[in-house]
């Protein structure tokens, strides 16, 4: 099993192998592996589609698919153009990363703080965590825009970012808190006998090993981020979200827009899911 | 003629305090763990505590590099007194090496990068001069091969040899062992203990908490009898084993020396 979980020599043998044993363990392999969970993914998505388009055809809806592409690039004669949708989605990376970034440095200086032994710092990185885990989204993004927007002179884009990465944070911080303490505290105490100093622990010595721990639960916050930066649309920040919602208010193709939208945003977590995927089997292989 | 033997161990000079602990106390909540221990160890002196579990044995030798804080008493090690104050503590701990019983190696770091990390990051050593001695000093443990490595790579004795070799890196003057061979599987108890025994002919004060009695008779100096939190017995070796003099010490020697 443990051999499973390693890239298999070729694909006819890896294929073979998926085959071998007996019908429970093939089952069980099956259902485990990356080709079975798209397969079953994508049956579910074809029967939803095939509901909707039952239901379309039922209200006579005009189905306009020809005019999708023109939303994604466009060939014209002044050449290769980007089309609304693309451009929309460059925001949302670009708006996601960015908080992203903000995200993880918040949220390790507070874990770092909770985990501290200054009473001050646990109690502000707790009361920090308390607040903003406790607020819906969409009303942090008003008290960004609207409440310390005006007050700072945050732009929309700004406002949205800022917002995006304070709410994560939390989340991250306790991804790094989790992470951190599954190092074992023999780990410190062999660090600081050799005279090494809080902050050198954790870089050299503690940060490095939680990062096998920390990888899963972090790529599951990053595309949690690709899809909450949707909400920004309400302080109408030209995203993927709001572009889809524009585009629709000029053409009323509701269903096309919206059916694509939602491919743009599963095709960029899909890419993060396996691109992470292939990362945690390097680290594993390495320690 | 005890006489004799007790400043023979200590060398040929005047025997200098290296460690001097006085009237120290340790509590864990509601618990003691410490209760009035004294200790004065000599530079260049080897000491072996023994004693049943739960006597205090770890707690004293993690006090020394200040693992744990002790709550009264005083505590001066290599002329420097143990306080809150980190420079202290970081001070202190650059001169002494520790050797745990579970190895605590690091476990994302090769054998050569557990041995320099300290080298380069405490003591400001260039890699080229770090990488030197850590090749030196696992050539003293005899496991110049397993450079390469990382540590699960390497049987329970080798690890251990590593850890050894890690806090040689830091040229400590003082090496602490807490039971470092108790987790180790039966046929590798040797090895590390020949490493120790070198460690002890090469003049390193050492104070080790251990079971091993043989390797005790072999190089200890002074031997140290805890209970209960407090220091029962200290003695000479040849003493200690042939006379001891309180009742409790006598059974527990009877007990592990049984077989």
């Amino acid at each position: 099993m443990v051999e499973l979980s390693r890239h298999p020599a070729s694909p006819v043998a890896g294929f073979a192998r998926l085959f071998a044993g007996s019908p429970g363990q093939v089952a069980k392999r099956l259902a485990k592996s990356a080709p079975m969970s798209v397969a079953v993914y994508l049956i579910i998505v074809y029967l939803i589609v095939q509901a909707a388009l039952t239901g379309a055809e039922a209200m006579g809806y005009n189905w306009q698919w020809y005019r999708i592409p023109d939303y994604l690039y466009r060939l014209t004669d002044d050449g290769f153009q980007l089309g609304e949708i693309t451009v929309g989605l460059g925001q949302t990376v670009a708006l996601s990363t960015q908080a992203f970034g903000i995200a993880i440095l918040v949220g390790l200086i507070v874990a770092l703080l909770r985990l501290s032994v200054l009473v001050v710092g646990t109690a502000v990185a707790v009361a920090y965590l308390e607040f903003v885990r406790n607020m819906p989204l969409l009303v942090l993004l008003y008290l960004f825009y609207y409440v310390l927007g005006p007050i700072f002179g945050l732009d929309r884009y700004t406002a949205s970012v800022l917002c995006l990465g304070v709410f994560h944070s939390a989340l991250i911080s306790e991804i790094f808190r989790a992470g951190i303490n599954a190092v074992s505290v023999g780990q410190w105490e062999a660090a600081k006998s050799i005279g090494m100093s809080a902050p050198q622990i954790y870089r050299y010595i503690i940060l490095p090993q939680s990062i096998k721990f920390m990888l899963p639960p972090m790529t599951g916050e990053a595309v949690h981020m690709v899809k909450s930066s949707a909400i920004v649309s309400v302080i109408a920040v030209a995203e993927l979200t709001t572009i889809g919602r524009n585009i629709i208010s000029d053409t009323y193709m509701s269903f096309e827009i919206w059916f694509t939208i939602a491919a743009v945003y599963m095709v960029v977590t899909l890419i993060l899911s396996v691109f992470v995927t292939f990362v945690e089997k390097r680290y594993a292989v390495a320690t | 003629m005890q006489l004799l033997e007790l400043t023979a161990g200590t060398g040929m000079s005047e025997p200098t305090p290296i460690i001097e602990i006085k009237n120290l106390d340790k509590f864990f909540g509601n618990f003691q763990a410490l209760n009035n221990v004294s200790l004065t160890v000599n530079s260049g002196e080897r000491v072996v505590i023994c004693g049943p579990s739960g006597s205090g044995k770890s707690t004293l030798i993690r006090c020394i590099n200040r693992l744990e804080e002790h709550s009264a008493g005083s505590l001066v090690v290599d002329g420097i007194e143990l306080t809150d104050e980190t420079k202290n503590i970081r001070a202190v701990r650059m001169e002494v090496g520790m050797v745990f019983q579970q190895f605590n190696l690091f476990p994302h770091l090769t054998v050569l990068e557990n041995l320099t990390v300290g080298p380069i990051r405490v003591r400001r050593l260039s890699k080229p001069e770090a990488i030197e001695r850590a090749r030196k000093f696992l050539d003293r443990v005899h496991i110049p091969e397993q450079a390469d490595k990382y540590p699960a790579q390497l049987s329970g004795g080798q690890q251990q040899r590593v850890a050894i070799a890690r806090s040689l890196c830091m040229e400590p003057r003082i090496m602490l062992f807490d039971e470092p061979t108790s987790a180790l599987d039966p046929e590798m108890i040797n090895e590390v203990l020949d490493v120790m025994v070198e460690l002890a002919e090469s003049g390193m004060t050492m104070i080790c908490v251990t079971h091993e009695m043989g390797f005790a008779r072999k190089v200890a100096d002074m031997m140290v009898f805890m209970e209960n939190g407090q220091i029962v017995e200290t003695a000479p070796p040849d003493t200690f084993f042939a006379n001891p003099s309180s009742e409790r010490c006598r059974t527990f020697l009877d007990q592990i020396l049984e077989h």
